[in-house]
């Protein structure tokens, strides 16, 4: 039983432009790549993935709407609910792993490059629209051997996305896995990328979620329930999904493109 | 192996075990997913006319023995839903299409869309706790349900379902006016009305504040339903409430159940538990040296 528990935050985190990271304790064993269901009373439950799987454990929220506001502007001594965690989880290669983000993606992402725990088995591509919205980098400094940051708008690093950074690095080196999360189009491109190298896989998809246990249904991709199949998904799974890429539903259960 | 095949009302079942209403049925291949995993047939979520967000999060709540939810009848609507039935009933087993409406004409239209959408029978949703004007508030008048199934019956050939409340002490009289009206079986139980207080929050988790428990600790009061209706009907009786193994399933058969259905099992166990179940049904009959379950179904009146 995976029940709500009330925790303290502990600590505040501005990342960047709209990016908050809240840590607090929550003393169950988590993975990289899980996610937890955060309650607000009167306002919302929404999932969200551990930026922090240790004991000091974190979530990084991106300002989107009512519920990701009322997080941001959490403080220090405030409580939040939790249940979870939730889902299933990255599992780095034993090899070479470069790990791709996309925006908010490199929250899910930080604590596998942190599990590996050795530099020599990371690389990291880590893409945002701009300056301001680049997390992480210098946490991804520190568990990997080599790090590139690209903006859409060329204002930091090289212009262009992570599938750019993913393509030129892949040119350079033989990975046996990548390891990301990002907007679901650049997950599109990114695993096209992947077959024209035969290299492995592990995504992690976002779809709209309210049980977060695989009982409702709302986050259904073709028959995978993301929250409980998912959200991390590998290349052989992701290449017999006809919805990856194209489609989401929305809150009725509608077909919405994406 | 044993035959596990069952009939209901007709329709023939390669084996008892059926997912429930409002469990991932909301897409036409997660019900193809629950019939690849062994399902013997599967219940759609319930479709309204039109579309429905449902309730705002907390849905959900996880007891230590069950789940309370408050979804709030969340669906696409009678006219989009026609995509995924077209989906699942490639499937190859029965598809059953739940649906909810707040007067008789509302269940008649849904009933006859399923029906052309290919359903091999469909299951009225007059049960749902938490859905103000809907579900619950018009199946416990045994007045009204005679009604709606009257006005069903009228506009499908296709075998009606009803699925009952537990929330009411009227139960069997509910159960035998959808029997005079001409229902062809009854599905009992949906799940009992129910709360959580966060004690921290100093309010109920649920957005909806009341919602419906299911799971484990509603199985004794499921049990009790089935048995209570078997001794005054005879039409069909689908077990459902808090079945998670194969002796559950054989339980509600001995209670009086024909079939039965899993519904928060698939969140604790994943799909997996419709072929755990048969096969455990299976080796059951195995060891009895008996021929199939029909031998079984109400042998807890003798």
């Amino acid at each position: 039983m995976r029940s709500q528990m009330f925790t303290e935050i502990r600590e505040v985190v501005k990342e960047g432009k709209g990016f908050t990271t809240l840590r607090f304790r929550f003393a169950r064993n988590a993975l990289p790549g899980q996610f937890v269901m955060v309650w607000l009373p009167d306002i919302d439950e929404i999932p969200m993935s551990l930026s922090y799987v240790e004991d000091f454990k974190g979530i990084t929220v991106r300002e989107v709407g009512v519920a990701t506001r009322a997080l941001s502007s959490l403080r220090v001594g405030d409580s939040i609910a939790l249940r979870g965690p939730f889902g299933n989880h990255f599992e780095p290669s034993h090899g070479l792993n470069l790990i791709v983000s996309g925006g908010t993606g490199a929250a899910s992402l930080m604590p596998v490059a942190e599990v590996v725990g050795d530099k020599r088995r990371v690389d990291v591509a880590i893409g945002a629209r701009t300056r301001d919205e680049v997390i992480f980098e210098n946490r991804a400094r520190l568990s990997s051997s080599e790090v590139r940051v690209s903006t859409d708008d060329g204002t930091y690093g090289m212009k262009g996305t992570a599938v750019d950074l993913a393509r030129i690095m892949m040119k350079e080196k033989r990975y046996d896995m990548i390891l990301a999360c990002g907007p679901e189009m650049m997950l599109r491109s990114l695993l096209e990328l992947s077959k024209e190298y035969g290299i492995s896989c592990q995504f992690s998809l976002e779809r709209f979620m309210k049980c977060g246990v695989g009982l409702c249904g709302s986050c259904a991709l073709d028959g995978k329930r993301v929250c409980a199949d998912g959200p991390v998904f590998r290349r052989e799974e992701l290449e017999s999904v006809s919805e990856f890429g194209k489609y989401k539903r929305d809150e009725a259960g509608l077909k919405v493109s994406l | 192996m044993k035959s596990l095949r069952v009939s209901v009302a007709g329709i023939i079942l390669k084996n008892p075990t059926i997912l429930a209403s409002g469990i991932i049925g909301e897409t036409g291949r997660s019900l193809l997913s629950a019939i690849e995993a062994g399902a013997g047939a599967v219940v759609t979520k319930s479709i309204g006319l039109n579309v429905r967000k449902g309730n705002t999060n907390p849905t959900l709540v996880e007891l230590p023995y069950g789940y309370l939810n408050a979804m709030g009848l969340p669906n696409p609507g009678i006219e989009a839903f026609g995509e995924e039935m077209s989906i699942a009933i490639r499937g190859g087993a029965p598809v059953i299409g739940s649906v909810f409406g707040q007067s008789a004409e509302d269940f008649a239209l849904l009933c006859s869309r399923m029906q052309k959408y290919g359903a091999s029978a469909v299951e009225l949703n007059l049960s749902c706790p938490h859905a103000s004007g809907y579900g619950m508030e018009i199946g416990v008048d045994p007045d009204n349900v005679s009604q709606i199934i009257r006005a069903v019956k009228r506009s499908v050939s296709i075998p009606v379902f009803a699925k009952l409340t537990p929330n009411t002490e009227r139960i069997v009289e509910v159960g035998r006016a959808v029997q005079e009206a001409g229902g062809d079986g009854i599905v009992a139980i949906n799940t009992l009305k129910a709360m959580a207080v966060s004690i921290e929050a100093r309010k109920p988790i649920l957005s909806n504040k009341i919602g419906g428990l299911s799971g484990p600790a509603v199985k004794p009061v499921g049990l009790r339903c089935v048995y209570e209706l078997y001794e005054e009907l005879d039409v069909p009786i689908i077990g459902a409430g808090g079945i998670e193994t194969w002796r559950d399933a054989l339980e509600y058969m001995m209670a009086g159940a024909v079939a039965v259905q899993i519904g928060s099992a698939v969140g604790k166990k994943g799909l997996k538990v419709f072929g755990e179940i048969g096969s455990g049904l299976a080796r059951y009959l195995k060891s009895r040296g008996m021929e199939g379950l029909d031998e079984l179904v109400g042998v807890a009146h003798a």
